[in-house]
């Protein structure tokens, strides 16, 4: 059995930033990825960042993608395997996975989860209809692969990827009929909303889907108002025609392997919901176990790259690395983080992590 | 047509045109694309029907994760068409019912 210092699973922002710091201090390190590529999500992201210019901020998602994925591949002591799917993690250091149709087991002194999260699905009649897409697999289909969802787009969700990716559809030269937001209030950040509201698109508050209409694929949406306590109000009811209803209603941790390994769960709306509590080295109630990155809690790409970094160097100093440098590094990183979170943008997440941290 | 021409960010890098056959149509596709952009761009939405009611499903997550859009590809049923590559002369058909593992393996 092949043996590590570190694992990490998932190449996102989160896991190729740990795989770098980890990888830095010169520990072996094997990086997974289920996918045929490292990046994660950020391949599709072509808005620019925000944060400072530490985070990258004024960068496009998916050449940040590509600067990390070089580093990666430029340390020798990082190994990066691809569409391997971890399957099984054990208190004795042994990590079971599936690569090519075999099943297999490695051992690592420490494993950093960055497996990321999933789309949120919505409850109404018709959202099982070829049409109703997550806005990441809309984002994938248009800004990966050059295909467009479809022609009349109605999004549902007013929080920063619905902003985003109607901004993006247009870009690709789609309509975007409406984008409904159930709140009474715009979730994303303004200077958004303001891009997508310049091009005429209709932001509409308080409102939701009650259905999706079609009979093969989607031709349509019933929307309607809601009031303050969230009911639909009667004889608000109108139809939209669109073909792509789109669905940005959030992300949740992809937690499979944390639940398989035992770690202790906490159930905190604020980070999308079920997480592993952790301390402040990002190290979970196992003590071979760290997470980073979105399956800690949804947040941004940025907060994930510092969330994977300082994870990584934890990760290093828990097994002996020492130095002023990385003590250095640590603070830097925990800054970095405090700096992301804060204001009234942050609130939310600092809220939800005062629940997950031990 | 589905395939973006234009774009003000993006170029788009796309492999070789190859053909394949969805359902006895010859269709074609770029290689290296998932199978189902390939499907979406040639007007495909529809990938399979539900195993118990057999109500149309297309894709919805395009990572891999949400097993929506599951298709027999050169006969192996339960591919995960968003994220398994296009290549030159697959035979994609929309599967029947939950599939079957092979015998030989």
């Amino acid at each position: 059995m092949r043996m590590f210092d570190v694992c990490i699973i998932g190449g996102g922002p989160a896991g190729l930033k740990a795989a770098i710091a980890a990888g830095s201090q010169g520990l072996s390190v094997v990086l997974m990825d289920d996918a045929d590529h490292l990046g994660g999500q950020l391949v599709k992201q072509t808005h620019m960042f925000f944060g400072s210019e530490q985070q990258r901020a004024g960068a496009r998602g998916v050449n940040i993608a590509k600067e990390l994925v070089e580093q990666v591949t430029s340390l020798v002591n990082v190994e990066v395997v691809l569409c391997t799917t971890a399957l099984g993690l054990y208190d004795d250091l042994v990590l079971t996975y599936e690569t090519e149709g075999s099943y297999r087991k490695l051992s690592a002194k420490k494993f950093i989860v960055a497996t990321g999260a999933s789309e949120r699905m919505l409850t109404f009649p018709g959202n099982d209809l070829p049409g109703v897409y997550g806005a990441g697999a809309v984002q994938t289909l248009m800004n990966v692969y050059g295909v467009k969802p479809g022609n009349r787009v109605l999004m549902v969700g007013a929080g920063n990827i619905g902003l985003i990716v109607s901004y993006q559809l247009l870009q690709a030269g789609v309509e975007v009929i409406a984008i409904v937001e159930g709140g009474p209030s715009i979730g994303g950040y303004l200077v958004h909303a303001s891009k997508v509201r310049r091009a005429g698109v209709p932001i509409l508050t308080s409102h939701t889907i009650k259905e999706a209409v079609g009979v093969n694929c989607v031709e349509g949406a019933i929307v309607c108002e809601l009031d303050s306590q969230w009911q639909p109000k009667s004889g608000t009811e109108q139809r939209i025609d669109a073909d792509v209803i789109c669905l940005a209603v959030g992300l949740s941790p992809l937690t499979d392997i944390l639940w398989q390994a035992e770690c202790e769960m906490v159930f905190v709306p604020e980070l999308g919901g079920n997480v592993a509590y952790r301390d402040s080295t990002m190290c979970t109630s196992k003590p071979h176990i760290y997470v980073a990155g979105d399956v800690a809690g949804v947040e941004e790409a940025s907060s994930a790259m510092v969330e994977g970094e300082l994870a990584g160097l934890c990760a290093a100093k828990s097994l002996g690395v020492s130095g002023a440098h990385l003590t250095l590094q640590i603070t830097s990183a925990r800054s970095q983080l405090e700096e992301l979170r804060s204001g009234p943008v942050g609130d939310k997440i600092r809220a939800g992590l005062l629940q997950a941290h031990r | 047509m589905l395939r973006i021409s234009e774009h003000p960010i993006l170029t788009f890098k796309h492999g070789q045109q190859v053909a394949f056959r969805y359902d006895g149509q010859e269709l074609v596709g770029y290689e290296g694309e998932t199978i189902a952009a390939a499907l979406h761009a040639a007007g495909v939405k529809v990938l399979r029907k539900s195993t118990v009611l057999h109500r149309p499903r297309g894709f919805f997550c395009a990572i891999g994760t949400c097993s929506s859009c599951l298709m027999k590809v050169n006969g192996e049923p339960n591919v995960r068409v968003c994220v398994e590559k296009l290549k030159a002369g697959m035979v994609i058909e929309t599967q029947q019912g939950k599939g079957d593992l092979r015998e030989d393996v």
